[in-house]
Protein backbone atom coordinates (compact mmCIF):
# COMPACT_ATOMS: atom_id res chain seq x y z
CA UNK A 1 0.00 0.00 0.00
CA UNK A 2 1.54 3.73 -0.93
CA UNK A 3 1.55 6.24 1.93
CA UNK A 4 -0.56 8.34 -0.59
CA UNK A 5 -2.69 7.25 -3.38
CA UNK A 6 -4.51 9.94 -5.38
CA UNK A 7 -6.81 9.27 -8.33
CA UNK A 8 -8.71 11.42 -10.46
CA UNK A 9 -8.17 14.45 -7.99
CA UNK A 10 -10.74 17.86 -8.82
CA UNK A 11 -11.15 20.92 -7.02
CA UNK A 12 -12.59 23.69 -8.14
CA UNK A 13 -12.49 27.19 -6.37
CA UNK A 14 -15.39 28.73 -7.65
CA UNK A 15 -14.77 28.87 -11.94
CA UNK A 16 -11.02 27.88 -11.70
CA UNK A 17 -9.92 24.39 -11.41
CA UNK A 18 -7.23 24.21 -8.61
CA UNK A 19 -7.03 20.61 -9.20
CA UNK A 20 -8.12 19.11 -12.74
CA UNK A 21 -8.09 15.47 -12.21
CA UNK A 22 -4.50 14.58 -10.55
CA UNK A 23 -3.42 11.34 -10.33
CA UNK A 24 -0.04 9.90 -8.30
CA UNK A 25 0.92 8.15 -5.91
CA UNK A 26 3.78 8.27 -3.14
CA UNK A 27 5.48 5.18 -1.83
CA UNK A 28 6.33 4.67 2.19
CA UNK A 29 9.90 5.32 2.95
CA UNK A 30 10.35 7.62 0.12
CA UNK A 31 10.44 11.29 -0.70
CA UNK A 32 8.34 12.60 -2.84
CA UNK A 33 8.53 15.91 -4.49
CA UNK A 34 5.62 17.83 -5.79
CA UNK A 35 7.17 20.32 -8.43
CA UNK A 36 5.25 22.92 -10.13
CA UNK A 37 4.80 26.66 -10.91
CA UNK A 38 3.02 28.80 -8.46
CA UNK A 39 -0.81 28.23 -9.16
CA UNK A 40 -0.21 24.57 -10.16
CA UNK A 41 -2.29 23.07 -7.45
CA UNK A 42 0.59 21.64 -5.37
CA UNK A 43 -1.02 23.39 -2.01
CA UNK A 44 -4.34 22.58 -2.73
CA UNK A 45 -3.10 18.66 -3.43
CA UNK A 46 -1.57 18.98 -0.06
CA UNK A 47 -4.23 20.02 2.25
CA UNK A 48 -6.60 17.88 1.06
CA UNK A 49 -4.25 14.96 1.87
CA UNK A 50 -4.05 16.59 5.34
CA UNK A 51 -7.56 16.83 5.71
CA UNK A 52 -7.74 20.66 5.63
CA UNK A 53 -10.37 20.62 2.06
CA UNK A 54 -12.49 18.24 0.54
CA UNK A 55 -12.08 16.65 -3.01
CA UNK A 56 -14.74 17.63 -5.84
CA UNK A 57 -13.92 14.76 -7.58
CA UNK A 58 -11.90 11.73 -7.58
CA UNK A 59 -10.18 9.69 -4.10
CA UNK A 60 -7.36 9.94 -2.02
CA UNK A 61 -6.11 8.04 0.35
CA UNK A 62 -3.54 8.55 3.33
CA UNK A 63 -2.17 5.28 4.96
CA UNK A 64 -4.79 3.45 3.17
CA UNK A 65 -7.08 5.96 4.87
CA UNK A 66 -9.89 9.27 3.53
CA UNK A 67 -8.27 12.19 4.77
CA UNK A 68 -11.73 13.55 5.62
CA UNK A 69 -13.49 10.95 6.95
CA UNK A 70 -10.59 9.45 9.08
CA UNK A 71 -9.14 12.59 10.21
CA UNK A 72 -8.79 11.41 13.66
CA UNK A 73 -7.08 8.29 13.42
CA UNK A 74 -4.61 10.05 10.53
CA UNK A 75 -3.32 13.40 13.16
CA UNK A 76 -1.35 11.44 15.15
CA UNK A 77 0.27 9.87 12.48
CA UNK A 78 0.56 12.86 10.35
CA UNK A 79 3.22 15.60 10.92
CA UNK A 80 1.56 18.60 9.14
CA UNK A 81 3.81 21.92 8.18
CA UNK A 82 1.79 24.78 6.66
CA UNK A 83 3.20 26.50 3.89
CA UNK A 84 2.65 29.74 6.16
CA UNK A 85 1.45 30.20 9.72
CA UNK A 86 -0.04 28.29 12.01
CA UNK A 87 2.10 29.24 15.29
CA UNK A 88 1.02 31.92 18.12
CA UNK A 89 2.93 35.57 17.47
CA UNK A 90 3.84 35.18 20.92
CA UNK A 91 4.77 31.92 22.01
CA UNK A 92 8.24 30.82 22.81
CA UNK A 93 9.82 27.65 20.60
CA UNK A 94 10.87 25.91 24.02
CA UNK A 95 7.29 26.32 25.44
CA UNK A 96 5.62 25.47 22.26
CA UNK A 97 7.27 22.62 21.71
CA UNK A 98 6.84 21.31 25.03
CA UNK A 99 2.85 22.28 24.33
CA UNK A 100 2.67 19.89 21.07
CA UNK A 101 5.24 17.03 22.80
CA UNK A 102 1.99 16.53 25.17
CA UNK A 103 -0.39 15.47 21.98
CA UNK A 104 1.47 13.18 21.10
CA UNK A 105 2.08 9.54 22.86
CA UNK A 106 6.12 9.36 22.03
CA UNK A 107 7.05 12.31 21.04
CA UNK A 108 11.13 13.80 20.74
CA UNK A 109 12.53 15.30 23.54
CA UNK A 110 11.69 19.12 22.91
CA UNK A 111 14.83 20.08 24.27
CA UNK A 112 16.46 17.67 22.03
CA UNK A 113 14.83 18.73 19.19
CA UNK A 114 15.45 22.73 19.79
CA UNK A 115 19.41 21.87 19.80
CA UNK A 116 18.82 19.62 16.86
CA UNK A 117 17.27 22.50 15.18
CA UNK A 118 19.13 24.70 15.97
CA UNK A 119 17.05 27.08 17.80
CA UNK A 120 18.58 26.85 21.53
CA UNK A 121 19.80 30.03 21.58
CA UNK A 122 16.41 31.82 20.86
CA UNK A 123 14.17 29.48 22.86
CA UNK A 124 13.06 32.10 24.57
CA UNK A 125 12.18 34.23 21.82
CA UNK A 126 8.62 35.16 20.98
CA UNK A 127 7.59 33.57 17.64
CA UNK A 128 7.01 36.77 15.79
CA UNK A 129 10.73 38.46 16.55
CA UNK A 130 12.19 35.17 15.13
CA UNK A 131 14.09 35.28 11.77
CA UNK A 132 12.19 34.15 9.17
CA UNK A 133 14.66 31.05 8.98
CA UNK A 134 13.93 30.31 12.93
CA UNK A 135 10.13 30.13 12.08
CA UNK A 136 10.37 28.07 9.03
CA UNK A 137 12.47 25.70 11.40
CA UNK A 138 9.99 26.11 14.37
CA UNK A 139 7.47 25.01 11.93
CA UNK A 140 9.45 22.13 10.71
CA UNK A 141 10.30 20.93 14.11
CA UNK A 142 6.35 21.11 15.14
CA UNK A 143 5.38 18.76 11.99
CA UNK A 144 8.14 16.18 13.76
CA UNK A 145 7.63 15.92 17.45
CA UNK A 146 5.13 13.84 17.64
CA UNK A 147 7.17 10.73 15.66
CA UNK A 148 4.81 10.90 12.70
CA UNK A 149 5.16 7.73 9.91
CA UNK A 150 4.01 10.11 7.35
CA UNK A 151 5.36 14.53 6.66
CA UNK A 152 3.64 16.57 4.41
CA UNK A 153 5.66 19.71 4.33
CA UNK A 154 4.62 22.40 2.12
CA UNK A 155 7.64 24.71 0.82
CA UNK A 156 9.74 23.96 3.24
CA UNK A 157 13.16 25.51 2.69
CA UNK A 158 10.90 28.68 1.07
CA UNK A 159 12.71 31.97 2.08
CA UNK A 160 15.55 30.25 3.69
CA UNK A 161 19.87 31.15 3.20
CA UNK A 162 21.80 28.60 1.39
CA UNK A 163 23.07 27.44 5.08
CA UNK A 164 19.67 26.34 6.15
CA UNK A 165 18.25 25.10 3.08
CA UNK A 166 21.04 22.85 3.76
CA UNK A 167 20.81 21.99 6.85
CA UNK A 168 16.94 21.34 6.29
CA UNK A 169 18.04 18.81 3.46
CA UNK A 170 20.42 16.98 5.66
CA UNK A 171 17.29 16.91 8.33
CA UNK A 172 14.83 15.48 5.66
CA UNK A 173 17.83 12.96 4.74
CA UNK A 174 17.90 11.69 8.20
CA UNK A 175 14.30 11.81 8.48
CA UNK A 176 13.59 9.49 5.38
CA UNK A 177 17.09 7.06 7.11
CA UNK A 178 14.75 6.86 10.31
CA UNK A 179 12.00 5.23 8.05
CA UNK A 180 9.76 8.01 7.64
CA UNK A 181 7.86 9.16 4.41
CA UNK A 182 8.14 12.66 3.28
CA UNK A 183 6.27 14.04 0.45
CA UNK A 184 7.33 18.07 0.23
CA UNK A 185 6.65 20.79 -2.03
CA UNK A 186 8.90 23.30 -3.66
CA UNK A 187 9.82 25.87 -6.36
CA UNK A 188 13.67 24.80 -6.19
CA UNK A 189 14.74 21.86 -8.51
CA UNK A 190 17.90 21.36 -6.58
CA UNK A 191 16.22 20.35 -3.95
CA UNK A 192 13.58 18.00 -5.79
CA UNK A 193 17.08 16.63 -7.24
CA UNK A 194 18.71 16.31 -3.93
CA UNK A 195 16.30 14.92 -2.08
CA UNK A 196 13.37 13.31 -3.94
CA UNK A 197 13.42 9.49 -4.57
CA UNK A 198 10.53 10.34 -7.00
CA UNK A 199 9.64 13.36 -8.53
CA UNK A 200 5.72 14.73 -9.75
CA UNK A 201 5.50 17.89 -12.11
CA UNK A 202 2.49 18.95 -11.73
CA UNK A 203 0.94 22.01 -13.78
CA UNK A 204 -2.54 23.90 -13.90
CA UNK A 205 -3.98 21.14 -11.83
CA UNK A 206 -2.99 18.18 -13.39
CA UNK A 207 -0.27 15.81 -13.69
CA UNK A 208 2.88 16.52 -16.77
CA UNK A 209 5.40 14.03 -15.62
CA UNK A 210 6.24 11.88 -12.78
CA UNK A 211 9.56 9.69 -12.52
CA UNK A 212 13.03 9.50 -10.56
CA UNK A 213 14.96 12.30 -11.01
CA UNK A 214 17.41 10.61 -12.82
CA UNK A 215 14.40 8.95 -14.89
CA UNK A 216 13.27 12.49 -16.03
CA UNK A 217 16.28 14.04 -16.82
CA UNK A 218 17.23 11.19 -18.98
CA UNK A 219 20.57 10.33 -18.47
CA UNK A 220 22.80 11.71 -21.14
CA UNK A 221 20.25 13.95 -23.33
CA UNK A 222 22.25 15.84 -26.13
CA UNK A 223 25.11 16.27 -27.98
CA UNK A 224 26.15 20.25 -28.90
CA UNK A 225 29.07 21.72 -30.86
CA UNK A 226 30.21 25.18 -32.59
CA UNK A 227 31.16 25.22 -35.99
CA UNK A 228 30.90 27.86 -38.35
CA UNK A 229 26.98 29.21 -39.19
CA UNK A 230 24.64 27.84 -41.43
CA UNK A 231 25.79 24.22 -42.15
CA UNK A 232 23.48 22.01 -44.14
CA UNK A 233 22.79 19.44 -41.79
CA UNK A 234 20.17 17.14 -43.64
CA UNK A 235 22.98 14.64 -44.63
CA UNK A 236 23.97 14.50 -40.63
CA UNK A 237 20.31 14.15 -39.99
CA UNK A 238 19.90 11.17 -42.34
CA UNK A 239 22.86 9.44 -40.97
CA UNK A 240 21.27 9.44 -37.54
CA UNK A 241 18.84 7.02 -35.98
CA UNK A 242 15.46 8.39 -37.01
CA UNK A 243 13.79 10.08 -34.51
CA UNK A 244 16.61 12.71 -34.03
CA UNK A 245 16.48 16.24 -33.50
CA UNK A 246 19.17 18.40 -35.63
CA UNK A 247 19.07 21.96 -34.42
CA UNK A 248 21.25 25.72 -35.06
CA UNK A 249 20.32 27.70 -32.11
CA UNK A 250 21.47 30.33 -31.83
CA UNK A 251 23.86 30.71 -35.08
CA UNK A 252 26.73 28.21 -34.87
CA UNK A 253 25.49 26.21 -32.20
CA UNK A 254 24.28 22.64 -32.94
CA UNK A 255 22.51 20.24 -30.92
CA UNK A 256 21.73 16.67 -31.59
CA UNK A 257 19.05 15.28 -29.33
CA UNK A 258 18.25 11.57 -29.98
CA UNK A 259 15.24 10.31 -28.31
CA UNK A 260 17.32 7.56 -26.64
CA UNK A 261 19.91 9.79 -25.71
CA UNK A 262 23.74 10.36 -26.98
CA UNK A 263 25.67 6.98 -27.63
CA UNK A 264 28.58 5.81 -28.56
CA UNK A 265 27.16 4.74 -31.83
CA UNK A 266 25.30 9.26 -31.75
CA UNK A 267 28.59 10.41 -31.50
CA UNK A 268 30.54 8.41 -34.25
CA UNK A 269 27.90 9.10 -36.60
CA UNK A 270 28.41 13.05 -35.34
CA UNK A 271 32.02 12.91 -35.82
CA UNK A 272 32.09 11.08 -38.70
CA UNK A 273 30.05 13.50 -40.50
CA UNK A 274 31.78 16.33 -39.34
CA UNK A 275 35.56 15.02 -40.78
CA UNK A 276 33.72 13.45 -44.09
CA UNK A 277 32.23 17.44 -44.58
CA UNK A 278 35.72 18.92 -43.35
CA UNK A 279 34.16 20.78 -40.13
CA UNK A 280 36.19 20.90 -37.26
CA UNK A 281 33.95 20.64 -34.37
CA UNK A 282 34.45 23.06 -31.54
CA UNK A 283 33.29 22.53 -27.94
CA UNK A 284 31.93 19.11 -28.48
CA UNK A 285 29.94 17.78 -25.54
CA UNK A 286 27.42 15.60 -24.17
CA UNK A 287 25.23 17.55 -21.72
CA UNK A 288 23.01 16.24 -19.80
CA UNK A 289 19.36 17.82 -18.98
CA UNK A 290 18.96 18.78 -15.49
CA UNK A 291 15.31 18.54 -13.65
CA UNK A 292 15.14 22.65 -14.37
CA UNK A 293 15.52 22.04 -18.33
CA UNK A 294 12.79 19.27 -17.79
CA UNK A 295 10.82 21.42 -15.77
CA UNK A 296 10.79 24.67 -18.45
CA UNK A 297 10.12 21.98 -21.14
CA UNK A 298 6.94 20.83 -19.34
CA UNK A 299 5.68 23.45 -17.83
CA UNK A 300 6.58 26.32 -20.67
CA UNK A 301 8.70 29.31 -20.23
CA UNK A 302 6.67 32.42 -19.83
CA UNK A 303 5.91 34.12 -16.78
CA UNK A 304 2.65 33.07 -14.97
CA UNK A 305 1.10 35.95 -12.64
CA UNK B 1 20.08 13.64 19.28
CA UNK B 2 22.59 11.19 16.52
CA UNK B 3 20.55 9.73 13.93
CA UNK B 4 16.70 10.92 13.75
CA UNK B 5 14.27 8.42 15.85
CA UNK B 6 12.07 5.92 14.03
CA UNK B 7 8.73 6.98 13.72
CA UNK B 8 6.38 6.49 16.60
CA UNK B 9 3.00 7.58 16.18
CA UNK B 10 -0.03 7.63 19.03
CA UNK B 11 -1.88 10.46 20.26
CA UNK B 12 -1.79 11.61 23.92
CA UNK B 13 -5.06 10.86 26.53
CA UNK B 14 -7.42 13.53 25.89
CA UNK B 15 -6.95 15.05 28.87
CA UNK B 16 -3.26 15.26 28.86
CA UNK B 17 -4.16 17.53 25.47
CA UNK B 18 -6.11 19.48 27.13
CA UNK B 19 -4.17 20.54 30.07
CA UNK B 20 -1.19 21.40 27.95
CA UNK B 21 -3.26 23.36 25.77
CA UNK B 22 -5.38 25.46 28.70
CA UNK B 23 -2.05 25.97 30.40
CA UNK B 24 -0.40 27.27 26.87
CA UNK B 25 -3.75 29.66 26.62
CA UNK B 26 -3.54 30.78 29.90
CA UNK B 27 -0.04 32.07 29.60
CA UNK B 28 -0.47 33.49 26.15
CA UNK B 29 -3.26 35.96 27.90
CA UNK B 30 -0.76 36.31 30.68
CA UNK B 31 1.48 38.15 28.21
CA UNK B 32 -0.99 40.38 26.48
CA UNK B 33 -0.90 43.93 28.05
CA UNK B 34 -4.10 44.89 26.05
CA UNK B 35 -6.36 41.79 27.23
CA UNK B 36 -4.97 42.63 31.11
CA UNK B 37 -6.12 45.61 31.25
CA UNK B 38 -9.48 44.93 30.30
CA UNK B 39 -9.77 41.83 32.58
CA UNK B 40 -8.26 43.02 35.49
CA UNK B 41 -7.22 46.69 35.91
CA UNK B 42 -10.42 48.25 34.14
CA UNK B 43 -12.81 46.31 36.42
CA UNK B 44 -11.01 47.09 39.56
CA UNK B 45 -10.38 50.82 38.73
CA UNK B 46 -14.46 50.58 37.96
CA UNK B 47 -14.82 49.12 41.67
CA UNK B 48 -12.87 51.49 43.78
CA UNK B 49 -13.83 54.59 41.51
CA UNK B 50 -17.64 54.29 41.57
CA UNK B 51 -17.79 52.95 45.27
CA UNK B 52 -15.91 55.39 46.54
CA UNK B 53 -18.08 58.34 44.68
CA UNK B 54 -20.93 58.91 44.27
CA UNK B 55 -20.98 59.04 40.28
CA UNK B 56 -24.30 57.39 40.24
CA UNK B 57 -27.15 56.79 42.40
CA UNK B 58 -27.75 53.29 43.45
CA UNK B 59 -30.54 53.05 45.39
CA UNK B 60 -30.33 52.55 49.26
CA UNK B 61 -27.63 50.94 51.32
CA UNK B 62 -24.01 51.35 50.57
CA UNK B 63 -23.32 51.99 47.04
CA UNK B 64 -20.39 48.89 46.95
CA UNK B 65 -23.60 46.62 47.58
CA UNK B 66 -24.79 47.71 43.94
CA UNK B 67 -21.48 47.97 42.45
CA UNK B 68 -19.42 45.11 43.72
CA UNK B 69 -22.13 42.60 41.74
CA UNK B 70 -21.77 44.12 38.51
CA UNK B 71 -18.14 44.30 38.26
CA UNK B 72 -18.04 40.75 38.57
CA UNK B 73 -20.77 40.40 35.87
CA UNK B 74 -18.42 42.59 33.75
CA UNK B 75 -14.82 40.44 34.71
CA UNK B 76 -16.88 37.52 32.92
CA UNK B 77 -17.95 39.73 29.84
CA UNK B 78 -14.38 40.55 29.94
CA UNK B 79 -13.23 37.54 30.03
CA UNK B 80 -15.79 34.83 28.20
CA UNK B 81 -16.73 37.59 25.43
CA UNK B 82 -14.38 39.99 24.94
CA UNK B 83 -10.83 38.69 25.34
CA UNK B 84 -12.44 34.82 24.11
CA UNK B 85 -13.73 36.71 20.67
CA UNK B 86 -9.92 38.65 20.32
CA UNK B 87 -7.94 36.19 20.84
CA UNK B 88 -10.12 33.66 19.14
CA UNK B 89 -10.10 35.85 16.36
CA UNK B 90 -6.34 36.82 16.01
CA UNK B 91 -5.90 32.67 15.88
CA UNK B 92 -8.00 32.20 13.09
CA UNK B 93 -6.02 35.07 11.20
CA UNK B 94 -2.54 33.73 11.93
CA UNK B 95 -3.16 30.08 11.43
CA UNK B 96 -2.99 28.98 14.78
CA UNK B 97 -6.62 27.23 14.66
CA UNK B 98 -5.65 25.43 11.26
CA UNK B 99 -2.34 24.34 12.40
CA UNK B 100 -3.92 22.70 15.89
CA UNK B 101 -6.80 21.44 13.42
CA UNK B 102 -3.76 18.74 12.00
CA UNK B 103 -2.10 17.67 15.61
CA UNK B 104 -4.21 15.09 17.77
CA UNK B 105 -6.24 17.87 19.85
CA UNK B 106 -9.65 17.33 18.39
CA UNK B 107 -11.60 20.53 18.01
CA UNK B 108 -13.97 19.58 21.19
CA UNK B 109 -10.69 19.12 23.28
CA UNK B 110 -9.40 22.85 21.96
CA UNK B 111 -12.96 23.86 22.76
CA UNK B 112 -12.85 22.25 26.26
CA UNK B 113 -9.43 23.99 27.06
CA UNK B 114 -10.73 27.49 26.36
CA UNK B 115 -13.52 27.09 28.09
CA UNK B 116 -11.29 25.72 30.84
CA UNK B 117 -9.07 29.51 30.73
CA UNK B 118 -11.75 31.13 30.63
CA UNK B 119 -12.99 29.86 33.84
CA UNK B 120 -9.66 29.51 35.38
CA UNK B 121 -9.37 33.24 34.02
CA UNK B 122 -12.35 34.54 35.64
CA UNK B 123 -11.76 32.28 39.30
CA UNK B 124 -8.70 34.74 39.52
CA UNK B 125 -10.91 37.52 38.59
CA UNK B 126 -13.38 37.29 40.99
CA UNK B 127 -10.95 36.68 44.02
CA UNK B 128 -9.25 39.91 42.82
CA UNK B 129 -12.75 41.92 42.85
CA UNK B 130 -14.06 39.96 46.22
CA UNK B 131 -10.97 40.90 47.90
CA UNK B 132 -10.72 44.33 46.59
CA UNK B 133 -14.64 44.29 47.40
CA UNK B 134 -14.49 43.56 50.89
CA UNK B 135 -11.58 46.23 51.44
CA UNK B 136 -13.41 48.78 50.20
CA UNK B 137 -16.68 47.72 53.31
CA UNK B 138 -18.62 44.90 50.27
CA UNK B 139 -20.45 42.87 52.67
CA UNK B 140 -22.66 40.63 50.37
CA UNK B 141 -25.38 38.50 51.25
CA UNK B 142 -24.32 34.89 51.66
CA UNK B 143 -25.82 31.56 51.92
CA UNK B 144 -25.17 27.72 50.44
CA UNK B 145 -28.08 27.79 47.76
CA UNK B 146 -26.58 31.37 46.96
CA UNK B 147 -23.46 30.39 46.32
CA UNK B 148 -24.99 28.15 44.06
CA UNK B 149 -26.75 30.56 41.88
CA UNK B 150 -23.94 32.65 41.17
CA UNK B 151 -21.61 30.04 40.20
CA UNK B 152 -24.90 28.80 38.01
CA UNK B 153 -24.84 32.44 36.93
CA UNK B 154 -21.54 32.86 36.43
CA UNK B 155 -21.72 29.77 33.99
CA UNK B 156 -24.23 29.92 32.62
CA UNK B 157 -23.04 33.75 31.53
CA UNK B 158 -19.87 32.43 30.54
CA UNK B 159 -21.33 30.15 28.05
CA UNK B 160 -23.86 32.85 27.17
CA UNK B 161 -20.91 35.34 26.14
CA UNK B 162 -18.72 32.68 24.93
CA UNK B 163 -20.70 31.43 22.34
CA UNK B 164 -21.52 35.08 21.11
CA UNK B 165 -17.85 35.57 20.93
CA UNK B 166 -17.10 32.32 19.13
CA UNK B 167 -19.77 33.49 16.48
CA UNK B 168 -17.94 36.94 16.10
CA UNK B 169 -14.52 35.28 16.05
CA UNK B 170 -15.37 32.67 13.86
CA UNK B 171 -17.01 35.12 11.08
CA UNK B 172 -15.59 38.18 10.86
CA UNK B 173 -12.21 39.66 10.05
CA UNK B 174 -9.87 39.32 13.00
CA UNK B 175 -9.64 43.58 12.90
CA UNK B 176 -13.37 44.01 13.20
CA UNK B 177 -13.81 41.22 15.88
CA UNK B 178 -10.89 43.59 17.75
CA UNK B 179 -13.29 46.59 16.96
CA UNK B 180 -16.61 45.07 17.52
CA UNK B 181 -15.73 43.25 20.93
CA UNK B 182 -14.06 46.37 22.58
CA UNK B 183 -17.55 48.53 21.34
CA UNK B 184 -19.86 45.88 22.88
CA UNK B 185 -18.05 45.62 25.99
CA UNK B 186 -18.26 49.69 26.31
CA UNK B 187 -21.79 49.48 25.40
CA UNK B 188 -22.73 47.03 27.55
CA UNK B 189 -20.60 48.44 30.21
CA UNK B 190 -23.13 51.51 29.38
CA UNK B 191 -26.54 50.17 29.13
CA UNK B 192 -26.39 46.27 29.46
CA UNK B 193 -27.29 47.32 33.96
CA UNK B 194 -23.54 45.97 34.68
CA UNK B 195 -22.94 49.96 36.21
CA UNK B 196 -25.87 52.01 35.60
CA UNK B 197 -28.78 50.57 37.44
CA UNK B 198 -31.71 49.39 34.82
CA UNK B 199 -33.81 51.58 36.76
CA UNK B 200 -32.46 54.69 35.46
CA UNK B 201 -33.45 54.15 31.92
CA UNK B 202 -36.65 54.62 30.30
CA UNK B 203 -39.54 51.96 31.26
CA UNK B 204 -40.13 50.95 27.71
CA UNK B 205 -36.42 49.51 27.22
CA UNK B 206 -35.97 48.44 30.56
CA UNK B 207 -37.84 45.28 29.84
CA UNK B 208 -35.21 44.61 26.64
CA UNK B 209 -32.23 46.03 28.32
CA UNK B 210 -33.35 42.61 30.98
CA UNK B 211 -33.04 40.46 28.54
CA UNK B 212 -29.66 41.30 27.62
CA UNK B 213 -27.02 38.39 28.88
CA UNK B 214 -25.19 41.62 30.34
CA UNK B 215 -28.55 42.84 32.19
CA UNK B 216 -29.44 39.29 32.92
CA UNK B 217 -26.11 38.20 34.60
CA UNK B 218 -25.71 41.18 36.25
CA UNK B 219 -29.39 41.17 37.84
CA UNK B 220 -28.38 37.81 38.93
CA UNK B 221 -25.54 38.69 40.91
CA UNK B 222 -26.94 41.61 42.39
CA UNK B 223 -30.12 39.80 43.31
CA UNK B 224 -28.27 36.82 45.01
CA UNK B 225 -25.30 38.87 46.86
CA UNK B 226 -27.58 42.22 47.55
CA UNK B 227 -30.69 40.59 48.53
CA UNK B 228 -30.14 37.43 49.63
CA UNK B 229 -32.66 36.06 46.63
CA UNK B 230 -32.41 31.94 46.39
CA UNK B 231 -32.43 31.56 42.74
CA UNK B 232 -32.81 34.22 40.07
CA UNK B 233 -34.58 31.79 37.82
CA UNK B 234 -35.50 34.14 35.41
CA UNK B 235 -32.20 35.30 34.58
CA UNK B 236 -31.11 31.76 34.49
CA UNK B 237 -33.38 31.16 31.88
CA UNK B 238 -32.03 34.28 29.72
CA UNK B 239 -28.51 33.34 30.44
CA UNK B 240 -29.30 29.90 29.31
CA UNK B 241 -31.97 30.74 26.02
CA UNK B 242 -28.64 33.17 25.12
CA UNK B 243 -26.33 30.62 25.67
CA UNK B 244 -28.26 27.79 23.54
CA UNK B 245 -28.45 30.06 20.88
CA UNK B 246 -25.17 31.57 20.37
CA UNK B 247 -23.41 28.49 20.45
CA UNK B 248 -25.77 26.59 17.96
CA UNK B 249 -25.11 29.74 15.68
CA UNK B 250 -21.29 29.89 16.63
CA UNK B 251 -21.71 26.07 16.06
CA UNK B 252 -22.58 26.14 12.45
CA UNK B 253 -20.97 29.39 11.07
CA UNK B 254 -17.38 29.10 12.80
CA UNK B 255 -14.93 29.13 9.78
CA UNK B 256 -11.75 27.49 11.29
CA UNK B 257 -9.44 29.27 8.61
Amino acid sequence: MPAVEISGLVKNYGPVAAVAGLSLRAGRGQVTAILGPNGAGKTTTIEICEGYRRPDAGTVRVLGLDPARDARALRPRVGVMLQAGGIPTTVRPGEYLRVLARFYAHPIDPAALVDRLGLGESARTPFRRLSGGQQQRLALAAALIGRPELVFLDEPTAGLDPQARRATWELIESLRASGATVILTTHYLEEAERLADRVVIVDRGSLVAEGSPADLTGGHGQLRFRAEPGLDTAGLLAALPPGCVVKESPAGQYLIEPPGGVDPQVLATVTTWCAEQGILAQSLRIESRNLEDVFLELTGRELRS
Amino acid sequence: MTGWPAPAPGAAPLPAMIRAQARLELRTLARNGEQLLLTVIIPVLLLVVFSAEALISTGPGPRIDFIAPGILALAVISTSFTSLAIGTAFERRYGVLKRLGATPLPRAGLIAAKALTVLAVEAGQAALIIVVGLLLGWHPALSPAGIGAVLAALVLGSAAFSGLAMLMAGTMRAEATLAAANLVYLVLLGIGGVIFPLSKFPAGVRPVLRLLPSGALSDAFRSVLRYGAGLPARDLLVLTAWAVAGIALAARTFRWE
